[in-house]
């Protein structure tokens, strides 16, 4: 068990391409920390630095209180469960967990009830004499899984560890390792791209962009005060609506001259017949598009006054400009063409700077 | 495509079965002449049926061998050539497999350089840089040596660059794990590397061994002395006599042993040798 720190590290590749632009994280004992964000933020560079198999170019990483900066990966007492799970073909169930223990000088007796325990825990008790081949994919995620356990480390590092699973099996397995961690009490740190996987798994959100870290801190706590639109967009699902002041002609009271962008989360949005509320917004739509998924129904409609050419993207899969998405309860809804209008109360709007880097109160 | 007509696959078969036959028959005739007695096979009319003198040409052979031109018995080859071909396949295996370990796994200056040093040796067999070899042989004290007649053909390009290739495809997650799991380069190379390639040498055995078992400019350069004759240069030996009657029938004999150990291995090994060249899961 033991507190993992990332003070200031920074990552640059011989051609000058700069990875991680200095990362500050503070993981405390028995946490669990997601890193999220895009292909290509260097979220997987970050943990394979803190694994030992990236050098780090400037800053420390700290593991237990000792900073590892220069120690070989099998000399950080840490243990990873990789993508594509990376077991040994050519070795049983039992060998691929008995492997680690064994290198290290481990006694007979003492990795047996150690590789026995952690088949227990895994269900994996009737599978130790198969070859990785044998299994499923579930199974060999279990098996990755029990590979780390066995080496009783002071963190689990998990790289995207159920990208290869379908979506079901994620659900369950994402589930499985978070009851898993708080039963093992042992400090984790895990990599996604997938914001679901994010927001129920962390105790600690990391949500990083370009190799930088936008915002650290409780997934609740980051979804309810996003600090910049990149964040704002990435987590939570659908996607905030965010809105440029000035084009859409939006006159927000107490709004201040720094802010440029609205933001509304679809749930936020309300279907209303008469007035815009106190002090909140209101948008006259007409609806494009009805997504109805059962519980909730997505309407995406373009904004009355709108002729194209509005809306802030920061990324691609936005919605285009002009379009408002609305989320409502249940499967009742407009139909597509309808005119409504949609508004939302002025606790639940979330005002950004023009270039998007900065969240704005609004008084 | 498959097909099913009654007569469209008669074709086919005929141009195999004819094959076959162009293949195979030389190879009966040999086995046959190998059990008559040299006159039979001298004046012209030996049947295409065994003869009877099977057993006793065989032990003659493998005992004894011919007097005049070999002056050893073919058992006694049959022992050089398979040390030889054991030698070269295990040699050129231990070497390109050692080189491609280190041209995948390791970065380290003027890699792609070595590669490719490695690379256009394809292009120098032994037969091109046969007078430097067989200086250098010379010089280290090897000829008349089975060290001289394996380690000048041991360096092999192809091996290495087949090597090369699997290791490649081997997830770069897999070294990591085992550097996570406390395992250095060796025993990396010992405890994964080397039983997923199992199938890889076993198809390369196979080849390379017949590539040493059938070595003949090489042996016939640097062995002088009788003891250290290759089967094959055995053959050619007893083929070759002046002013006496060849011995056919010793000489068919040897040539049905010397084909033996090659097919052994091919008939042994071909599960493994299959596998080994269509084999994609890791």
């Amino acid at each position: 068990m033991a507190n993992v720190a990332l003070r200031n590290v920074r990552k640059a590749y011989p051609n000058g391409f700069e990875a991680i632009k200095g990362v500050d994280i503070e993981v405390g004992d028995g946490q669990f920390c997601v890193l999220v964000g895009p292909s290509g933020c260097g979220k997987s560079t970050l943990l394979r630095m803190v694994a030992g198999l990236e050098t780090v170019t400037s800053g420390e990483i700290d593991i237990g209180g000792r900073v590892v900066n220069r120690v070989e990966p099998a000399d950080r007492d840490i243990a990873m469960v990789f993508q594509n799970y990376a077991l040994y073909p050519h070795m049983s169930v039992y060998n691929n967990m008995a492997y680690g223990l064994r290198n290290r000088g481990m006694a007979k007796g003492e990795i047996d009830t150690r590789v026995q325990e952690a088949a227990r825990i895994l269900e994996l008790s009737a599978l130790l004499d198969r070859k990785p081949g044998q299994l499923s994919g579930g199974q060999r995620q279990r098996v990755a899984m029990g590979r780390a356990i066995v080496r009783q480390p002071k963190a689990f590092l998990f790289d995207e560890p159920l990208s290869n699973l379908d979506a079901k099996l994620r659900i369950a397995m994402r589930v499985e390792i978070r009851k898993l961690q708080r039963r093992l009490g042992t400090t984790s740190i895990y990599v996604t791209h997938d914001q679901l996987e994010a927001m129920t798994l962390a105790d600690i959100l990391v949500v990083m962009n370009g190799g930088q870290v936008e915002q650290i801190g409780n997934p609740l706590e980051v979804y309810q005060n996003p600090a910049t639109t990149f964040v704002a967009s990435f987590i939570g699902a659908p996607p905030m609506n965010l809105i440029g002041l000035r084009d859409a002609g939006i006159a927000l009271a107490g709004a201040g001259s720094e802010a440029g962008i609205l933001g509304i989360r679809p749930e936020d949005l309300q279907m209303v017949d008469g007035a815009v509320p106190d002090g909140g917004v209101a948008f006259d739509l007409r609806v494009e598009a009805i997504e109805r998924v059962g519980a909730e129904t997505y309407v995406y409609g373009l904004r009355a006054e709108q002729a194209g050419g509005a809306a802030v993207s920061t990324r691609p899969g936005d919605l285009p400009p002009g379009e408002i998405l609305v989320r409502i309860p249940g499967q009742s809804g407009p139909a597509i063409g309808e005119r409504i209008r949609a508004a939302a109360v002025r606790e639940k709007l979330h005002l950004f700077s023009t270039d998007g880097r900065k969240r704005i109160a609004l008084r | 495509m498959v097909e099913h007509r009654r007569f469209g696959n008669l074709l086919p078969h005929l141009i195999l079965l004819a094959g076959i036959i162009v293949v195979a028959f030389p190879v009966y005739l040999a086995v046959i002449a190998s059990t008559h007695d040299n006159a039979a096979i001298a004046n012209g009319q030996m049947p295409l049926y065994p003869g009877t003198h099977g057993l006793e040409t065989y032990w003659h052979t493998i005992a004894s061998g011919t007097g005049k031109t070999t002056r050893q018995p073919v058992g006694g080859m049959m022992l050089a050539s398979l040390i030889m071909a054991t030698g070269i396949a295990v040699g050129k295996i231990a070497i390109s497999i050692i080189s491609a370990y280190a041209i995948v796994f390791f970065a380290f200056p003027f890699r792609m350089a070595a590669f490719w040093t490695i690379f256009i040796t394809l292009m120098l067999p032994v037969e091109v840089r046969i007078y430097p070899t067989y200086k250098i042989t010379s010089d280290l004290s090897m000829l008349d040596s089975y060290s001289g007649l394996i380690l000048p053909l041991i360096a092999s390009a192809t091996a290495t660059l087949l090597f090369r290739q699997f290791f490649m495809t081997v997830p770069k997650e897999l070294v990591e794990a085992s550097k996570m799991d406390g395992a250095g380069p060796i025993r990396f190379f010992f405890d994964t590397l080397l039983p997923l390639s199992v199938t890889n040498i076993a198809a390369l055995f196979v080849i390379l061994f017949i590539y040493g078992w059938n070595q003949y400019l090489w042996p016939l350069l640097i062995t002088t002395r009788d003891d250290m004759q290759t089967i094959v240069i055995g053959i050619k030996k007893i083929i070759d006599v002046h002013d006496a009657l060849t011995e056919w029938s010793v000489a068919m004999a040897t040539a049905v042993l010397a084909m033996l150990p090659p097919v052994a291995v091919v008939v042994l090994m071909q599960r493994l040798f299959v596998k080994g060249l269509i084999e994609t899961e890791k």
